[in-house]
């Protein structure tokens, strides 16, 4: 039997206990004995929402094909544990093992999104690590980050030995077996960081020093010691086709938010949306082969019994081969009792054929994310959806059965009018209209149109990284207008608006682009008692406001500010393949509302092509 | 057809909720490979029904879920397709086909069996054999067993006497009076067992075994931390001409034994 880390007093007086207690379906079970290295990965969220994430799966089952490697997990632990552990000193613990997290040799820490910084301390402090990198001793693990945020790793450097930049099947079996050697040397622990810096992709941010200007700028971000690079490449794994995917993924006991299997099809997107982070940070696009993506979702169903399998790309409506996959995935599946879950495709006749096979008309809905109302700014952020694509889309899926539609929306774009914003509530209603068009005796009832709005967040790697945000008033104004709008149209009781929170936005704001000296701020907000700042019933806006105060340092700095073209960002350390120039270039495309078109098209030139791979060689070898 | 299977859980599975059991079953029948029957409509999902859930924390020897099946193999093949799909703390341990006419379980259920025992690394004046048993010896006579029976809506003084049919302070005294053999339990051998009780269970009435050890503690003046306790049930029941028929017996047509597992 299992020897769990909790009592069962404890793991009785918490909410959903299943959460701490490992031994999952297809959980990769080695004695920690028998490995060279331990390797703990975490989501620093809960459980539910860790369990759901792609990423983990691949490097689980990648780093547990070695031998000499033993990888296991662990999530945030929800805030009633969270008490128990810190009163009862219980130190966090892997849920394979269900041994401490500081024993091991590397914790690795994927970085979604700006919001859950501060459970990245809750688990190191949770595991007796030392928050900051540079109070760490032989005893402490590696704290290596890596996923999206890593492409800013600034505002957390403090607490990270090294981040990984990129995409994790490419070097860290290199990573590995240079930390054997140095395992086996003795030497001190800078000794294997200034190893682990030369190899590509990976950033050790105590190597390099920050200066600033008086303005507060920064006037040069150099490393300090000769085995740190100037500049650091993101990995890119060449051929998704031929790489790690779990055949075996990991099968949660309770209920999580991606209880489904989850099938990669492309990585990367053609579009290049000027507000978008992921378009540009995986450039290239690179599509899986079909055979592969046949052969695994095969595997994956036969090895976890979920009976619901779903595709994940950025634009599942870019993969050319997706007619082919999806027909035989009704062909294979339908019988079997399978559900196909699409994600949002481009609403044309093909998705409408191909929905009202596998879902049940009047109970799903039709989801089209313009992300700004008026034609002109889809042309400011690049944004290639036509009116005239979403009504024939929406006149067409009302024909046939449909009567609800998600809307989803940006407020406070560059360059945004307030024209712009009421063509938010004009587009929705026109959409109603085109409902309403159809003779009533063919009608399903009254339509739903549900239209969101988020805030717009200026994100590095971006044309947009130099913009302007909204302050939070100007967010509030602009959502009671939209709100107002909304009521003035003929079908206002068909439109229901929802909008983000402003508080949240403009702190991811200020993350997103910020520099190290922010690292002080999350950690004071940390000690005050911020954790889960993702979730509103554990956010306090208040204490997040202090910690700035405290620490001297203005929001608007890093939110408001529209940056100059020759202003050194403090990513700009970081090689993504796309070139500031480009980025810049499209900055200004944008202000002159010139539309870039997608990859497949014409290449844009946005330097991606020196990686040598996906979709910038199939143009070539099409002799485009 | 129809089919009951009866299994273990145990270890840390006894954390996962009933649902979360639901869940796992219809996974592992996918896993194995083994057709199971499906509800109508465009969510179609796989018909199957617990006969009782069990707390979360409890363990158990004997639990029970019917599923209709659309092709089957003999019980025992069916039993090894699931066991090498599923964990080591939830075992199938008798597979049987039980009659296409067969109301569901829970409709039938009339009573339960547990096993009560102490954690170790808990204090329960229960360990000591002469106190549980002089304490028991005169709990069990009495005219009236009065409990508070707390529920969502309502707090009542209840009288449980009649609704525990048998209790002991030893396994073969119990074997004795259920008329079974439990086998080897599916139980950490770390955990003391102090008592072993069969109680009413159905949608009439349906005791607790939770509300009988308070009682017995309250009655032999001994504080109840109900963290002390690990409680297991050891079998199901339907009730058939004023008899007890354990549940994998009943309305049973063909039906083998699961794997042998220490």
């Amino acid at each position: 039997m299992r020897k769990l880390a909790l009592s069962d007093e404890i793991l009785l007086s918490v909410e959903k206990p299943a959460r701490y207690i490992g031994g999952e379906i297809n959980m990769v079970v080695k004695n920690p004995a028998d490995v060279a290295v331990r390797f703990c990965m975490c989501f620093p969220d809960v459980y539910e929402i860790g369990m759901s994430h792609l990423g983990i799966q691949i490097l689980y089952d990648m780093f547990n094909k070695r031998d000499d490697i033993y990888c296991e997990r662990v999530y945030s632990p929800w805030p009633d544990l969270d008490r128990i552990m810190r009163h009862e000193n219980i130190p966090l613990f892997a849920l394979e093992s269900q041994q401490p997290v500081k024993d091991f040799d590397f914790l690795g820490i994927t970085l979604q999104y700006e919001m859950c910084y501060t459970n990245i301390l809750q688990v190191l402090d949770l595991s007796g690590i030392a928050l900051n990198a540079s109070e760490r001793t032989e005893h402490d693990p590696f704290v290596i980050g890596g996923g999206p945020c890593a492409y800013n790793p600034e505002p957390v450097a403090d607490f990270f030995d090294m981040f990984y930049i990129g995409e994790g099947e490419t070097v860290y079996y290199e990573l590995i077996d240079k930390y054997k050697e140095w395992k086996l040397s003795g030497n001190d622990r800078t000794s294997f960081l200034k190893i682990a810096a030369q190899v590509p992709g990976i950033y050790v941010p105590q190597f390099y020093k920050v200066l600033y200007n008086k303005d507060g700028t920064l006037a040069d971000f150099k490393p300090v010691v000769a085995e740190a690079p100037d500049t650091v490449i993101k990995q890119v794994e060449l051929d998704l086709s031929e790489t790690y995917y779990p055949e075996k993924p990991l099968v949660p006991y309770i209920k999580v938010t991606q209880d489904r299997v989850v099938l990669e099809i492309q990585r990367g997107c053609i579009r290049g949306c000027r507000f978008c982070q992921a378009g540009m940070i995986y450039r290239p696009v690179r599509p899986r082969s079909l055979d592969f993506l046949k052969k695994h979702a095969l595997s994956m169903l036969k090895s976890t019994g979920h009976n619901e399998i779903t595709l994940s790309s950025l634009s599942a409506s870019d993969y050319k081969e997706l007619p082919e996959l999806v027909h035989w995935m009704v062909d294979e599946f339908q019988d079997k009792k399978i559900n196909i879950a699409l994600p949002s495709l481009r609403i044309d006749a093909f998705a409408l054929d191909v929905m009202s096979k596998i879902q049940d008309v009047r109970k799903s809905s039709l989801t089209f994310a313009p992300e700004a109302g008026t034609q002109r700014m889809r042309n400011v952020i690049n944004k290639g959806l036509a009116e005239e694509e979403i009504l024939n889309g929406a006149r067409e899926a009302f024909k046939g059965g449909w009567n609800r539609v998600k809307l989803y929306f940006m407020l406070g774009l560059p360059g945004e009018t307030y024209d712009d914003i009421e063509g938010i509530a004009v587009l929705s209603d026109k959409i109603a209209r085109e409902y309403y068009n159809i003779p009533k005796e063919k009608r399903n009832g009254r339509v739903n149109i549900v239209t969101s709005t988020s805030i717009f967040i200026p994100k590095p790697f971006t044309p947009f990284q130099w913009a302007s945000m909204d302050t939070k008033e100007e967010a509030a104004k602009k959502r009671d207008f939209l709100l107002s709008k909304v009521k003035e149209q003929l079908n206002a009781r068909s439109i229901k608006y929802n909008c983000h929170d402003e508080d949240v936005s403009e702190l991811e704001g200020a993350f997103a682009r910020g520099d190290r000296r922010l690292c002080n701020v999350i950690r004071q907000a940390y000690e005050s008692g911020c954790i889960y700042d993702a979730w509103t019933e554990y956010f306090c806006y208040d204490k997040w406001l202090k910690a700035f105060e405290d620490n001297n340092i203005d929001m608007e700095f890093y939110t408001r500010r529209e940056r100059r073209e020759d202003e050194l960002l403090p990513w700009d350390f970081i090689d993504i393949g796309v070139t500031k120039e480009f980025m810049f270039k499209e900055y200004l495309n944008s202000k002159a509302e010139i539309v870039t078109p997608d990859c497949r098209e014409k290449c844009a030139g946005c330097g991606a092509m020196k990686f040598g791979c996906g979709v910038c060689v199939e143009e070539r070898s099409q002799g485009n | 057809m129809k089919a009951r299977i009866k299994f273990s859980k145990t270890g840390s599975m006894r954390f996962t909720g009933h649902l979360d059991v639901m869940r796992y079953f219809q996974k592992a029948f996918l896993r194995a490979g083994i057709k199971t029957g499906y509800s109508r409509g465009f969510s179609p999902h796989p018909l199957m029904s617990f006969t009782s859930p069990l707390g979360i924390g409890l363990g158990s020897d004997a639990e029970y879920i019917d599923v209709t099946l659309e092709e089957a193999d003999t019980p025992s093949v069916m039993t090894d397709r699931l066991n090498v799909v599923m964990n080591d703390e939830i075992r199938v341990k008798l597979f049987s086909f039980i009659k296409d006419t067969a109301k569901p379980s829970m409709s039938v259920l009339a009573a339960c069996d547990y096993l009560i025992a102490v954690k170790p690394e808990s204090t329960s004046q229960f360990t000591d054999r002469e106190f549980t048993k002089k304490n028991l010896d005169t709990f069990i006579v009495q005219d009236k067993i009065e409990i508070l029976k707390k529920t969502k809506k309502s707090e009542k003084i209840t009288d449980i006497r009649e609704n525990i049919c048998y209790i002991s302070d030893n396994m073969a005294d119990f074997q004795k009076m259920t008329g079974q053999n439990y086998g080897k339990l599916c139980i950490n051998e770390t955990y003391l067992p102090v008592l072993y009780c069969q109680l009413a269970a159905g949608s009439v009435v349906n005791i607790k075994p939770e509300l009988v050890l308070e009682a017995f503690c309250n009655y032999s003046g001994t504080e109840y931390n109900p963290f002390a306790y690990q409680i297991h049930r050891l079998e199901m029941y339907a009730k058939a001409d004023k008899k007890l028929i354990p549940m994998s017996d009943y309305d049973a047509v063909l039906q083998t034994g699961g794997e042998s597992y220490a």
